[in-house]
């Protein structure tokens, strides 16, 4: 269990900093709250509602999709950078994948998943 | 036929019946984008299936016949009987599933093409975790398949118990599928390698079996494992999901997932820790506990759904004494078990589905009366389930048990065989009543039993699996024979070396 100290050294440490950090910053600083000082902070916009708020599922069906063509990107990069070393073979490869997630996706535009009404 | 693994056609070679799969999963899938708007499209969907499972089962089986095995190592999948006939079992359980639900989906006013495909997904999964000789691999196989049977579970939109059974099921699962992963990581840890022939190697080259490490992650995987095939206590979810899903998911589930997920346990157990004793013992509990509890509470049960699915616990007992032995003779029971269970308890759910109508959940013990006299063959064959899911001699599941009581004998566990036997005894108490409703009391009504039939695919699933049971029951040799084959290429024959940890 040697070599796990640096680990553990490191945790402890920005445990410490990060709680140190917030009660110093609440012990230290002066407050004067104003109702408006007091609302939480969205980008600058004065907040409209609660955020506990019902939304469509139809945002889950969006975010899944893009998901996939996220994770198409992630495997597309590497091997656009070894392209050259991996060749034909590569190449194939990468042919078959993108083949397979066009079925996905053929199937998806048909069955109306792009679709937001 | 020796396949070497160097070059691209040795890969597809021996990833052809995934392959095939695969494939026919594209097809599928462009047919129901395209066409899904009727009954006729769901239908030739389901038809589609069926051709591909059987051209998978096709190359699994030419695989098996020409003794495929590779010339390396294999690194994620392995090439032996054992991934051949656990293949079989699973292609079975889903060609099954397929013709039992062509006409079942259209009765029941569920017009969701995409059903078969899913099950196309969850039997690939399967294929995946009965031949990963990875824990990746496996892990894949078993979130390729759950996923595809959490949205099984829960097709039919309208019915809020099919809901309930998706819902239950999935965060049971994904709970279940996190110590799984969790487990793969420690082991990972303790040995360096994923791969289960090497944690093998490590685990008996370096004494890793009294590791803290590797047993927790043992532990782990275990616990993912017993979730899967629903052994108690980590049964708590398999009645509710059972009795909610549609009768021909249910039998899938029943007899596919958790022939898969002891598939997976067997060969992790085998490869990787076959040293370790310390499985043994915990299996050995976990065996004693699902048969007995299984059993009991199927004694409580009158509505028959709900006692096929405490019925099934009580089967993962049985499956899981053939593991506990640990001996070749009890992966070869394991798999002989696997077959006659996929085919009585598939076939037991198609004679649920014809009795019944509306997810099947109100039909008791009560309603089958007199179905002796109205539908003679159907009554038969509900008795030759029933027998042979009691291991009645004659009957598979006869076999089945007598293959596993050896199994135990040989390993030393006389308990375990004792309990077996008991065990057996009580479930007596519930598979005889539904016989003797069907012949020794009369119909309730006069139009009693008009309604249930069975028609075309089901029929053919009725009548197959009780002829093939009593085939089995009667002449068990070929069908053992290709068990015992199956189970040879657990126990690896080189002995490979690597670097220490």
């Amino acid at each position: 269990m040697q070599e796990y100290l640096p680990v553990l050294l490191l945790f402890g440490f920005v445990l410490v900093n990060a709680v140190g950090m917030l009660v110093l910053s609440h012990l230290v600083s002066p407050q004067r709250p104003t109702p408006v000082k007091a609302t939480p902070y969205e980008s600058g916009m004065p907040p409209l509602g609660s955020t506990r708020d019902r939304f469509s599922v139809k945002f889950y069906l969006v975010a899944m999709l893009f998901i996939v063509f996220d994770i198409e990107t992630v495997f597309m990069i590497p091997w656009g950078v070894a392209f050259r070393q991996l060749g034909l073979f590569g190449l194939v490869e990468m042919v078959v994948f993108i083949a397979i997630l066009l079925v996905g996706y053929a199937y998806a535009w048909k069955r109306g998943a792009l679709e937001w009404d | 036929m020796v396949i070497d693994l160097n070059n691209t056609a040795g890969l597809l070679l021996a990833l052809a019946p995934e392959l095939v799969l695969g494939f026919w999963c594209l097809v599928v899938m462009i047919w129901v984008a395209w066409r899904h708007g009727s009954f006729e499209d769901q239908w030739v969907a389901g038809v589609l299936s069926l051709a591909g499972l059987v051209m998978a089962l096709g190359t699994v089986i030419w695989l098996w016949a020409s003794d495929a095995r590779a010339a390396q190592l294999a690194g994620m999948m392995a090439l032996d009987p054992y991934r051949y006939a656990t293949a079989v079992l699973f292609l079975l359980g889903a060609i099954l599933t397929v013709l039992l639900s062509l006409d079942y989906l259209k009765r029941e006013g569920v017009r969701i093409p995409e059903y078969y495909l899913l099950l196309l997904f969850g039997t690939l999964g399967m294929m995946f975790m009965g031949g990963g000789s990875d824990l990746i691999v496996i892990f894949l196989g078993l979130e390729l398949m759950s996923v595809a049977v959490y949205v099984l579970a829960g097709i039919d939109r309208r019915s809020p118990f099919c809901a309930e059974a998706a819902l239950k099921y999935f965060l049971l699962g994904a709970f279940a599928s996190g110590f799984f992963l969790y487990g793969i990581a420690l082991i990972y840890g303790a040995t360096g390698t994923t791969n289960l022939v090497l944690i093998g190697t490590q685990v008996s080259g370096f004494a890793l079996s009294s590791n803290l490490m590797a047993l927790l992650g043992l532990g782990l995987l275990l616990i993912g494992f017993a979730f899967k095939v629903a052994a108690v206590p980590f049964h708590m979810w398999t009645p509710d999901v059972y009795d909610g899903s549609p009768t021909p998911v249910t039998g899938y589930m029943a007899a596919a997932v958790k022939a898969a997920g002891f598939a997976a346990l067997l060969r992790v157990l085998f490869h990787s820790f076959g040293g370790v004793v310390v499985w043994h013992e915990a299996l050995w509990w976990l065996a004693v506990i699902t048969m007995v509890a299984g059993n009991l509470v199927a004694l409580a049960q009158r509505q028959l759904k709900r006692m096929l699915a405490y019925s099934s616990i009580a089967h993962a007992g049985y499956l899981l004494a053939a593991v506990t032995s640990g001996s070749s003779a009890g992966a070869a029971a394991f798999l002989f078990y696997a077959l006659a269970y996929t085919l009585m308890t598939i076939g037991a759910f198609a004679v649920l589905a014809a009795a019944g109508r509306g997810g099947e959940r109100g039909v008791s013990v009560d309603d089958l009366n007199g179905l002796g006299s109205r539908r003679p063959w159907l009554a038969a064959a509900m008795t030759v389930f029933m027998l042979s899911l009691l291991g009645f001699p004659g009957t598979a599941g006869f076999i089945g048990k007598w293959y596993i009581l050896s199994a135990a004998i040989d390993a030393n566990q006389q308990l375990l065989a004792v309990v077996l036997v008991l065990t057996s005894v009580i479930s007596a108490g519930y598979y005889l009543p539904p016989v003797m409703a069907m012949y020794m009391r009369a119909p309730s009504s006069p139009e009693a039993h008009s309604e249930t039939t069975v028609a075309g695919g089901a029929r053919l699933v009725v009548a197959l699996s009780a002829a093939l049971l009593v085939v089995f029951g009667f002449w068990p040799n070929a069908a053992l024979e290709a068990a015992r084959r199956g189970s040879t290429g657990l126990t690896p024959a080189v002995v490979y070396t690597v670097e220490g940890p």
